[in-house]
């Protein structure tokens, strides 16, 4: 079958529809995820097609759907967990933390956890309190836990059938703001890199731009802006935040001898402080500028009216790709 | 219900009935029940001694609530899955695990790695509360099976104020999960009271999520048997939950670091000492000549020889070697485990280089 147009949320629904019919072990979990197909619609029509056993509306209660989905893990399940919006999930970090985390490895790897937990995350949608954040970091300094979000259909398609594989416990970020984003999936081309590869969307010459989930078009289009200045960026979706593509980086910079990492996420003590703390130890002599970080500032999330001011747009990476130049 | 719940042993050892739980258990049966908790208080004793000598790092000693463990654990069949708290030694025991096994986690040379399917026996749980989820969601999955089978939760009485065990009730309750509840009420979670943990009796907290709670005397082995038994035939037949709560007693300390002489009178252990779980089972086979003092002699030994066994196992144990600290972390490669492998091996390498 040939590639087909798709929003990145149909992607997500298409996985989920083709990972229930291929393996009966695999659950899908949350609040409000059958009848209503999830309050963003990516499990619609699952429960209809898959019956309450396998689609199953939980009570309101994130630990205890975390927690439960451990318990059917034990039992040989596969559970695929929605948390309804990335404010949520809270109530169940502490059976993220203290139990799927670290299960796997206390029990010396006799036991395996194969659970998804899926966090529409992220903001940019004009939402009220608790509906726009991205607490990857808080993911990624666990061990145990794999962190990964996409940044178009076809890897939303492709990497979550892969965490669902996976016998790994991962958290699965998806771009809410980027659910309607199209894009080509094609859902027989099953020769996929793994998801803890980073890919090179745009290659440049000039300034490496990492970025992963929804900052990644953000990036693309900063990278489209600078061409017309004359500089070649290229720009790195990591996909993979637990573990980051250290690899792939690396062999960037080298090239570029300038790195700018950008994430919706707080500047401090996020993701880019650990990509540039790696790419500093690893490229020191490569680098013609000091790694740079794009990201909302230590404040919680604000009210709508001033996301826009909070999040890193177009023209706070280009700002940074200036300062990146500047040296 | 109130007071010491449902009763078929008195402490004097007097077999009593009651309308709704009887008990039909043989000679053989009651030394066996009787076996189990000797076997268990010497085994937990010698935990003790054990980390007093150094041996290990901690012991929750389960002194008192010998009744509780054993009684329940023998209503299971063999299919049936625990989840166990961190005092459950007498569970663990009669599950079949292997003592040292279980005394590696106190042991500070693992977490507690035992396989949960070779007894049906999952890991024991620190964090309070949680392993009731766990058991939730595997009782789920025993139902979608269709298995028959049943799943015993463990958690104590200063747990049911975690909202944990809440949504687990809850879970278990929509779900018609066959799971029985079990709470060991010691009365105490560490230096906290019951009062200090809830309002109602803990069994009553079932009614709210509209699954039978019942109390039974924790320190009657033969009455902890039965409500177990009727209990878990409740969850069998797909009737949903059922919570069970055993009124019993810590009589030693939370563990070997606390001492409760700052919080509790000696008057209240002593009351509870003349409820002993062992001495009225003794007292009954005595007095109806179901057992001899070759019995308890033999049972003595027996104890004796679990104790030399279990102190030179832990004594030879070896350490785990350092590079174990990065396996099963992950089930599949993981570039930052892999990194910090080999950059530990390097950094060991280079004392031995060294030499
Ligand atoms: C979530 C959590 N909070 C605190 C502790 C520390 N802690 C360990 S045991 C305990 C008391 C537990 O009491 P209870 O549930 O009655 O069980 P018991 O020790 O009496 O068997 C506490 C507070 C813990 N292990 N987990
Ligand atoms: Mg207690």
């Amino acid at each position: 079958m040939a590639a087909t147009p798709m929003t990145l949320l149909t992607a997500l629904n298409t996985a989920l529809r083709d990972v229930l019919a291929d393996d009966p072990k695999t659950l899908v979990m949350g609040e409000d995820v059958g009848r209503l197909g999830g309050v963003f619609r990516v499990t619609e029509g699952l429960q209809k097609d898959f019956g309450e056993d396998r689609v199953m509306d939980t009570p309101l209660a994130e630990s205890g759907i975390v927690g439960t989905a451990i318990g059917l893990a034990l039992r040989g399940y596969r559970p695929v967990v929605e948390i309804q919006f990335d404010g949520f999930v809270f109530p169940g970090y502490d059976q993220i933390v203290t139990q799927l985390a670290k299960m796997p490895a206390r029990s010396r790897g006799l036991i395996r956890l194969p659970i998804v937990i899926r966090i529409p995350y992220g903001g940019g949608i004009g939402a009220v309190e608790h509906h726009s954040e991205s607490p990857e970091a808080l993911f990624a300094h666990v061990a145990g836990l794999r962190v990964m979000s996409p940044s178009n259909p076809s890897d939303a398609y492709w990497m979550l059938r892969q965490a669902v594989q996976s016998d790994d416990p991962v958290i699965f970020f998806e771009p809410k703001r980027r659910y309607y984003d199209k894009g080509e999936v094609d859902t027989t081309a099953s020769d996929q890199p793994p998801a803890h590869r980073a890919r090179v969307v745009r290659p440049g010459t000039d300034l490496t731009l990492a970025a992963y989930g929804p900052m990644v078009r953000t990036c693309l289009d900063a990278a489209a802006v600078a061409a017309e200045e004359g500089r070649q960026l290229e720009v790195v979706d990591l996909r993979s935040i637990s573990p980051v593509d250290f690899d792939t980086v690396r062999e960037s910079v080298r090239r570029t001898g300038r790195l700018v990492v950008a994430h919706e996420a707080p500047v401090f003590f996020g993701a880019g402080a650990e990509i540039a703390a790696h790419v500093t130890e690893h490229c020191f002599y490569h680098l013609s500028a000091p790694v740079l970080r794009v990201g909302a500032y230590h404040s919680p999330y604000p009210p709508s009216r001033l996301e826009d001011e909070y999040l890193p747009g177009i023209d706070r990476v280009l700002d940074a790709v200036d300062r990146a130049f500047a040296h | 219900m109130s007071g010491d719940g449902i009763r078929l042993l008195t402490p004097e050892g007097e077999r009593v009935t009651h309308p709704e739980y009887g008990l039909d258990a043989g000679p053989e049966e009651l030394r066996a029940l009787y076996r189990d908790m000797a076997l268990a208080r010497r085994f937990d004793a010698e935990g003790v001694t054990l980390q007093r000598q150094g041996e290990l790092g901690l012991w929750p000693s389960l002194l008192g609530q010998e009744a509780a463990q054993v009684g329940s654990v023998r209503a299971l069949a063999d299919g049936d899955h625990v989840f166990p708290s961190y005092r459950e030694h007498a569970v663990a025991l009669c599950r079949g695990l292997d003592p040292l096994v279980l005394l590696r986690l106190f042991r500070g040379v693992d977490h507690g790695a035992w396989d949960p399917d070779a007894h049906g026996f999952h890991l024991y749980t620190l964090v309070i509360g949680s392993q009731t989820l766990h058991a939730t969601g595997y009782a789920c999955g025993v139902a979608k099976d269709g298995s028959d089978a049943a799943v015993l939760a463990y958690f104590g009485d200063g747990a049911t104020s975690q909202g944990d065990v809440a949504e687990a009730f809850n879970f278990a309750a929509v779900y018609d999960a066959p799971v029985v509840f079990f709470c060991q009420n010691n009365q105490w979670a560490i230096s906290e009271p019951n009062a200090r943990q809830t309002r109602v009796p803990l069994h009553q907290r079932a009614q709210g999520y509209g699954f039978p709670g019942v109390r039974v005397d924790g320190n009657d082995v033969l009455a902890v048997l039965a409500v177990t038994r009727a209990a878990l035939e409740h969850v069998r037949s797909g009737r949903g939950p059922f919570l069970v709560e055993a009124f019993t007693y810590r009589m030693g300390a939370h563990t070997t670091s606390d001492d409760p002489t700052r919080y509790r009178d000696s008057a209240e252990v002593e009351s509870w000492r003349a409820k002993d779980p062992l001495l009225r089972l003794e007292r009954l086979l005595r007095r109806e000549e179901l057992a001899d003092d070759a019995f308890f002699a033999e049972v003595t030994a027996e104890g004796e020889a679990l104790a030399v066994r279990v102190r030179e196992g832990v004594r030879s144990m070896p350490s785990p070697a350092p590079e174990e600290l990065f396996d099963h972390v992950y089930a599949e490669a993981h570039g930052e485990v892999d990194r910090e492998r080999a950059e530990f091996a390097a950094y060991q390498a280079s004392f031995a280089e060294e030499g």
